[in-house]
């Protein structure tokens, strides 16, 4: 059915459907509390007749800007700290860039197939692990104590200031290596695993990890895709602006909408669309 | 506080300013105020080739090879993209003087680093 619109449908029926689905993927993701680049490429990738390449080079641009939008605010309110995304960052760049061109070199049937793989275990990692809010850090490493990654920042919804330090430093910078280069090669944006390796691993209190998380994200990648052609205009531009859009109203129906509600709709989402790229990787439904 | 302050004001305009250019490059793309270097009644067949084939087919060598077509609509909004994804390096840059005066020369490298690495990857030099 696919095949068969894409063949008839006018050629502005495409990016007009595509910043009415970002718009609502924008909207949803909000609320669910992911990153929109982890909504997008399942979703795109499986339901709209652009090639892979490009549906990744839009995914980590639509990541990318939800991220640039939500800094400013999150490092004003104190949520983020620029001390604690700085390594990461770094180290998540350089992997980016070989997950990147990983990525564009491999097979579109084996990225497909991988990525169903990738976002059924990602849903699986979401509904079963359980972030801690306040995670317990007893003593803090070598490294985070040479590099001061601790704050304080406060939490309006108890209404006190928290202290807060990371620990398993030396650890973390791996896992953000192996995220960077998931991330680069899937265009998925890292959010999804940025909050859990800084929460549950280096012990960061979750609003801080969230809010952290947004300056993890790198260009990077985007960059090696936008210089290998696999950023096309037509639908990198109203994918970006459909999701930032709809993340601005997401943003405002966060207080109104039931967050555990629109997070088990984005759950299941996400396991259709996972399934639906595992069965186009293998061939089953094309 | 400066530090962090400092960045945000950076981030909030050069992110407001690279999606303003954007939506215009867009507009001037999809509305034909710019002719574009790829016909847009041919992406259809276009679009679901992989992108190494696009690039043949349209005549872009990888790289920024595109950047010489700047003129034309579509690659003005690729130029638009990239200015989206360089605004953390004006950001990195404009922190780094305040590392150095703190005298946290671990965080500056780091900001020196990150510089090096995306002015790399924008330099098309990873993709020639």
């Amino acid at each position: 059915m696919i095949a068969h619109l894409a063949s008839t449908a006018p050629w502005w029926a495409w990016p007009l459907a595509l910043f009415v689905a970002c718009f609502f993927l924008g909207i949803i993701a909000v609320p669910a509390g992911v990153g929109g680049g982890v909504l997008f490429v399942p979703i795109i990738a499986g339901f709209f007749p652009f090639h892979l390449d490009f549906v990744r080079g839009a995914g980590l641009l639509v990541a990318l800007c939800g991220a640039l939008s939500a800094g400013p605010g999150l490092l004003q309110s104190g949520i983020a700290s620029l001390r604690l995304a700085l390594p990461l960052a770094l180290v998540s760049s350089i992997s980016s860039i070989g997950g990147a061109m990983l990525g564009l070199a491999l097979p579109a049937a084996i990225l497909q197939t991988a990525l169903g793989i990738l976002i059924l275990a990602i849903v699986a990692v979401m509904v079963s692990v359980k972030n801690s809010e306040f995670p317990l850090v007893t003593r803090p490493d070598a490294l985070s104590r040479a590099l001061a990654l601790h704050g304080i920042f406060h939490d309006g919804a108890i209404g006190r200031d928290i202290e807060w330090q990371a620990h398993r430093t030396p650890l973390g910078i791996v896992l953000f290596i192996f995220i960077g280069v998931v991330a680069g090669m899937f265009g998925l944006g890292a959010g999804w695993a940025n909050v859990p390796a800084l929460n549950l691993v280096m012990g960061v209190p979750l609003k801080v990890a969230a809010g952290t998380s947004s300056f993890i994200i790198s260009p990077a990648a985007a960059l090696i895709y936008l210089n290998e052609g696999a950023v096309l205009p037509m639908i990198a531009a109203p994918s970006v602006l459909g999701m930032m859009i709809g993340a601005r109203i997401g943003g405002r129906l966060l207080h109104v909408v039931r967050a555990a509600a629109v997070r088990r709709l984005v759950l299941a989402l996400m396991l259709f669309a996972g399934l639906r790229a595992l069965a186009k990787g293998l061939g089953i439904w094309n | 506080m400066e530090l962090t302050e400092r960045y945000a004001r950076w981030l909030a305009w050069g992110t407001r300013i690279s999606i303003v250019l954007l939506v215009g490059a867009y507009a001037a793309y999809v509305f034909g105020l710019l002719a574009p270097h790829v016909p847009i009644d041919q992406l259809q067949s276009l679009w679901q080739l992989p992108a190494s084939q696009f690039l043949e087919r349209t005549g872009v060598r990888p790289g920024l090879a595109w950047t010489t077509l700047i003129l034309h609509g579509d690659m003005l909004v690729l130029a638009a993209i990239a200015l989206v994804t360089s605004v953390s390096i004006a950001c990195l840059a404009a922190v780094l003087p305040i590392f150095l005066r703190r005298g946290e020369r671990a965080f500056a490298i780091m900001c020196v680093l990150q510089i090096a690495v995306l002015v790399l990857a924008a330099s098309g030099f990873l993709s020639a």
